[in-house]
């Protein structure tokens, strides 16, 4: 089985990101990462590979940097990466990016592609669905456990009230939630092997994608009202602070 | 401008609330506003979408759109908004919206906006990022109907008092595969719901394990309709279930009372729970984000102050 597991390079995934002059996200700043978020569906695509053969393909969209988000895939066991990089994306909005993703994972044999639900930096979380759709497969998205079954697939999806299951016939796309899997950190070993992998880079025009107008623009940024000023307490009528709020606020 | 509709997520009971919330918001946009309502109890769904400002409910009970979901809803709308040309459709945030308005989009080519906190027209709208310190105005363009996706609670809802007609629709059956649902199981959830509790006390990684959230129930007991929840992290770590998650990719709250006890204050958390009318923070780390939002901030053992908290609001209680 061929896994594709997108993954995207996202500013510092546990600082504060900021924005540039021209009110995009500061990108190159040095201190990116492997979006956390896609660890587990590429430890997920790891024990299917594992498990029954095939090669795991990892696919990311991004700046000259997004290599080393590429690189820590395969130093966790991909086997080989794609990176989109194209001055002309930058900006690029969750329909260009679905199109140029389309583009790119439709080149490569897969029975799966693998998706984080949502962006550590954008929160989008619509950008799987479009891809799908585009590529014409199935897809089941916050998928917290997932296991072949013949020809397809059979999916426990997380809900706001528990989980369903779902069947979906191979090839297929899923999005896979935090937590689903405990992603393996890269051995040195891997590190060092992951050198002499193949990663081929490609622009959006290599992959025939012209129209990428984005269909967003920010108008302005303004800072939010400050919030007043809090209390910070530290000693023994801490308790007692916090039941006279709760009692200010008549909920006690 | 044209019509706005309202992607109205159909729950066993009744229409979701953020149908309500965003029917109240379309109804200030000016032009038609009309629903669409789709699953199994749909058309009973017609009379409160109406009351809430929809001239119109297009709906269909049709058990497709819960055993296929996404891609049905998604090809039913693409088809009706053919036929009505909407200028606009506004989704809940929820995993159905993000599932529905993702697939439309790729059937449409048309813009879809994430996250919004405010709508002004078909070409405008409004979010917050970087954990609501930076609001930010963005310009929609290309072809209509335009998608936004609405985070949930961002408008109270009102009653208009008026009445939808209501059109039936056939359910769309989308050409190629599409998932199907073969089980569904329903994890057991004890007091009130997170959403609807006037106080919330969450926990997070500084509970260092799923035992010490028996202290939490026990400070929700106390206080009495009280809801307890988690932050990513605790949910991730399996210490709860996801049904707890209070954030970005889990349940806003806007409570009157938010207890956080060893939560950091990530920005995933902080836009679940900033709308809280008094938030409470406790925290062993003085550097913690999440004292900077808090209106008393507790700067301590957890481990000390909850349970003595338990025991405080107790004594009041019975004094």
């Amino acid at each position: 089985m061929n896994v594709t597991v997108l993954a995207k390079f996202v500013p510092n995934p546990t600082g504060t990101p900021s924005l540039g002059p021209d009110n995009l996200l500061i990108r190159d700043a040095g201190d990116g990462a492997l979006d956390p978020g896609d660890e587990y569906g590429l430890e997920l695509a790891l024990q299917l590979v594992e498990a029954g053969g095939g090669e795991v393909t990892v696919v990311s969209m991004g700046p000259a940097e997004a290599l080393a988000g590429v690189q820590r895939g395969l130093a966790m066991g991909a086997h080989r990466g794609v990176l989109v990089t194209d001055a002309s994306l930058r900006g690029a909005d969750a329909l260009v990016t679905a199109r140029v993703l389309a583009a790119a994972v439709g080149r490569i044999d897969y029975d799966l592609v693998i998706a984080g639900v949502e962006s550590t930096d954008g929160y989008t979380g619509t950008m799987p669905a479009t891809l799908a759709e585009l590529l014409g497969v199935a897809a089941v998205t916050a998928v917290r456990k997932l296991e072949p079954d013949g020809d397809d697939f059979r999916a426990e999806r997380q809900t706001e009230s528990g989980y369903d299951v779902l069947t979906a016939p191979k090839p297929a796309l899923i999005t896979v939630t935090a937590g689903a899997t405990q992603p393996r950190y890269p051995s040195l070993k891997g590190i060092m092997a992951a050198k002499s992998k193949p990663v081929e880079t490609v622009s959006a025009a290599d992959l025939g994608v012209s129209d990428l107008t984005p269909t967003q623009t920010v108008a302005a940024v303004t800072d939010a009202p400050a919030k007043a000023g809090g209390e910070i307490v530290t000693g023994d009528d801490a308790v007692a602070r916090i039941a006279d709020l709760l009692a200010d606020a008549k909920v006690i | 401008m044209g019509a706005t509709w309202v992607y109205a997520e159909v729950t066993p009971d009744g229409a979701h609330p953020s149908a309500l919330e965003l029917l109240t918001k379309a109804r200030g946009l000016g032009g038609e506003v009309a629903a669409v309502a789709l699953g199994p109890g749909a058309s009973s769904t017609a009379k409160e979408l109406g009351e809430h400002g929809a001239t119109m409910v297009y709906a269909s009970d049709d058990q497709a759109f819960a055993d296929r979901p996404g891609r049905t809803a998604a090809h039913t709308l693409h088809a009706l908004a053919g036929q009505h040309s909407p200028s606009l459709i506004l989704f809940p945030g929820t995993y159905e919206g993000r599932d529905v308005a993702g697939c439309l989009q790729a059937l449409t080519g048309s813009t879809l906006m994430a996250n919004a906190t405010d709508v002004e027209s078909s070409s405008r709208a409004r979010t917050e990022i970087l954990g609501g310190t930076k609001i930010v105005d963005v310009n929609l363009a290309g072809p209509e109907p335009r998608l936004v996706l609405v985070r949930p609670k961002s408008f109270p809802p009102e009653p208009s008092g008026g009445t939808a007609e209501v059109v039936a629709v056939d359910a769309v059956t989308p050409p190629g595969a599409t998932a199907t649902v073969v089980e569904r199981h329903a994890e057991a959830a004890s007091g009130p719901k997170l959403e609807e509790a006037n106080v919330v006390i969450a926990g997070g990684r500084g509970l260092g394990g799923p035992e010490p959230f028996a202290m939490l129930d026990d400070l929700a007991a106390a206080i009495g309709g009280a809801a307890v929840g988690a932050s990513r992290a605790a949910v991730d770590a399996g210490w709860v279930p996801y049904a707890y998650q209070v954030g970005q990719t889990g349940k806003t709250v806007k409570p009157d009372v938010y207890i956080a006890a060893g939560i950091s204050g990530a920005l995933q958390h902080v836009v679940g729970m900033k709308g809280a009318k008094r938030i409470v923070a406790i925290n062993k780390d003085a550097d913690a984000p999440i004292l900077k939002i808090a209106d008393l901030g507790v700067v301590g053992d957890l481990f000390q102050i909850v349970p003595a908290l338990t025991e405080e609001v107790r004594r009041r209680a019975s004094s």
